[in-house]
């Protein structure tokens, strides 16, 4: 199949050939390719993206797959509306 | 020794050590290493605001952010870049609230407009023709420049990045330096996690980690390190241009071309090197943010994230040499330097090859914290 047709990343529409073609360009962890192309920031939160993005670093660099850190999560699993956290910290204070 | 064939190192890979490589190459430099501790943008610049302004208050940094606005106008053709930076100029809108802000705004216009930097002094109302869900509530002015806006860190870094790897510079990420080698008051090298590097010329690139990689070669950088934290929304449709920020009541918040909502604010902590996300920041956030651009209390908040500002006594860069022959550097910038950074190559490019500065060095350097207080102290900082 050619790579092109691959999706990798369904929320930032990424081919298997744009990730190896940032490979080439000397990006090699999740977190330098989250940067550069969004892979794990959209709705999905890498949950999709990140097993088949770590299996392509494993292929390309031989790299143990067990050794591939999946992007860092930030605090909020779930978005808060900045209303509500306005208005618990205004009843506190 | 012809100094464009002197072994360069460079400490850093953010925006700063990506461009001083790019200008140091292009000018024709051969032996040129950027060594990286992390990834490319790792550090500060990849966890800023995205913010590039003109409005500063005094007329260095309105030079410098003039000279590196243009840059960026051209950045892909001048860099050969395929892809694009998102440099979106929608202006920043600067709020003040108070009869003090009023006056320095006017200063601060009266400086910009000299330089031709196309920044104007407006009324509430005006301001609020620009942003119309702005509560002008407790605004008594606001300043105006439609060319300053957005630019995307990472891709900015990434377009110093490609440039300078094709003409010849050597990129070490993942690679730490534990060492600077000092010999007869001259640098020799440095020493890293993946070995030594010997080199006739150190650049200190290093951002939150000047100070100590200032410390390593056995100079005293007066700056310190204190963590900024900055919060994303989900992505909604646009609703807003212009960048919003406000000194008084300590907030920027931009729409982001991606459709997100960024925003931080600049509230003194303690120095040190920790980028840990607090409550007390997600809670003062969301009341400025609601308070002034009350249309955002629906957005719902994704993430958070703290990066480091390095702070200089008078909020202005340090580019320059040092005590130590051979060791220079580019720190201190005090929550702008992504802006700044095409200036800061192209000063260190003339500084490393001994050309005639484009810009008065003497207020950059090193030296000017030996004296007195220093008269240009910048106040437009958040």
């Amino acid at each position: 199949m050619d790579k092109r047709d691959v999706i990798v990343c369904r929320c930032s529409d990424l081919t298997l050939a744009d990730l190896e073609a940032l490979f080439n360009t000397g990006y090699k962890t999740f977190e330098e390719l989250k940067r550069i192309a969004r892979i794990g920031m959209g709705p999905c939160q890498g949950t999709t993206c990140g097993p088949i993005v770590r299996s392509a670093i494993h292929r390309r660099f031989k790299e143990p797959i067990e050794r591939i850190p999946l992007h860092r999560a930030r605090p909020f699993n779930i978005g808060i509306k900045l209303g509500a956290i306005k208005e618990a910290a205004d009843d506190e204070s | 020794m012809n100094p464009k064939e002197a072994r360069i190192v460079i400490i850093g890979g953010g925006i700063s050590g990506a461009s001083i490589a790019y200008h140091l190459a292009e000018a024709g430099c051969t032996d040129v290493t950027l060594i990286e501790k992390g990834y490319l943008a790792s550090g500060a610049t990849g966890r800023c605001g995205a913010g590039v302004r003109q409005q500063w208050g005094t007329r260095l940094n309105c030079q410098m952010a003039k000279e590196s606005v243009a840059f960026f106008e051209r950045a892909e053709e001048i860099l050969g870049y395929d892809g694009d930076v998102e440099f979106k100029q929608a202006g920043y809108l600067i709020v003040g609230t108070n009869e003090e802000e009023d006056a320095r705004f006017a200063e601060n216009v009266a400086l910009q407009q000299a330089l031709d930097i196309p920044a104007e002094h407006l009324t509430p109302k005006q301001a609020k023709r620009l942003i119309p869900h702005l509560n002008t509530e407790g605004v008594t002015s606001a300043t105006f420049c439609p060319t300053d806006g957005h630019l995307n860190p990472f891709l900015m870094t990434d377009a110093f990045y490609h440039a300078a790897s094709e003409r010849g510079v050597r990129f070490k990420t993942y690679t730490k330096v534990t060492d600077v080698r000092v010999k007869d008051g001259r640098v020799a090298g440095v020493e890293t996690t993946a070995g030594d590097y010997p080199a006739d010329v150190i650049i200190n690139a290093a951002g939150g980690h000047a100070q100590l990689v200032g410390q390593m070669a056995g100079v005293e950088i007066p700056v310190q390190s204190q963590n900024r934290e900055i919060l994303v929304t989900e992505p909604i449709e646009k609703i807003q241009d212009p960048m919003v920020i406000s000194f008084s009541r300590n907030i920027y918040c931009q729409q982001t071309p991606h459709g997100s909502f960024v925003m931080g604010r600049g509230d003194n902590r303690p120095s040190g090197y920790t980028t840990e996300s607090s409550w007390q920041f997600l809670e003062a956030m969301a009341q400025t943010a609601v308070t002034l651009l009350p249309p955002l209390k629906d957005l719902r908040v994704v993430r958070q994230w703290g990066g480091l500002y390095n702070l200089s006594p008078d909020r202005q860069p340090i580019i320059g040499g040092t005590e130590v022959e051979g060791f220079y550097i580019a720190c201190g910038y005090s929550g702008h330097g992504f802006m700044l950074a095409p200036v800061t190559g192209r000063l260190m490019k003339e500084i490393v090859l001994g050309e005639k500065p484009s810009l008065p060095l003497e207020e950059l350097s090193l030296e000017r914290f030996d004296g007195e207080d220093t008269e240009a102290y910048e106040q437009s900082v958040v």
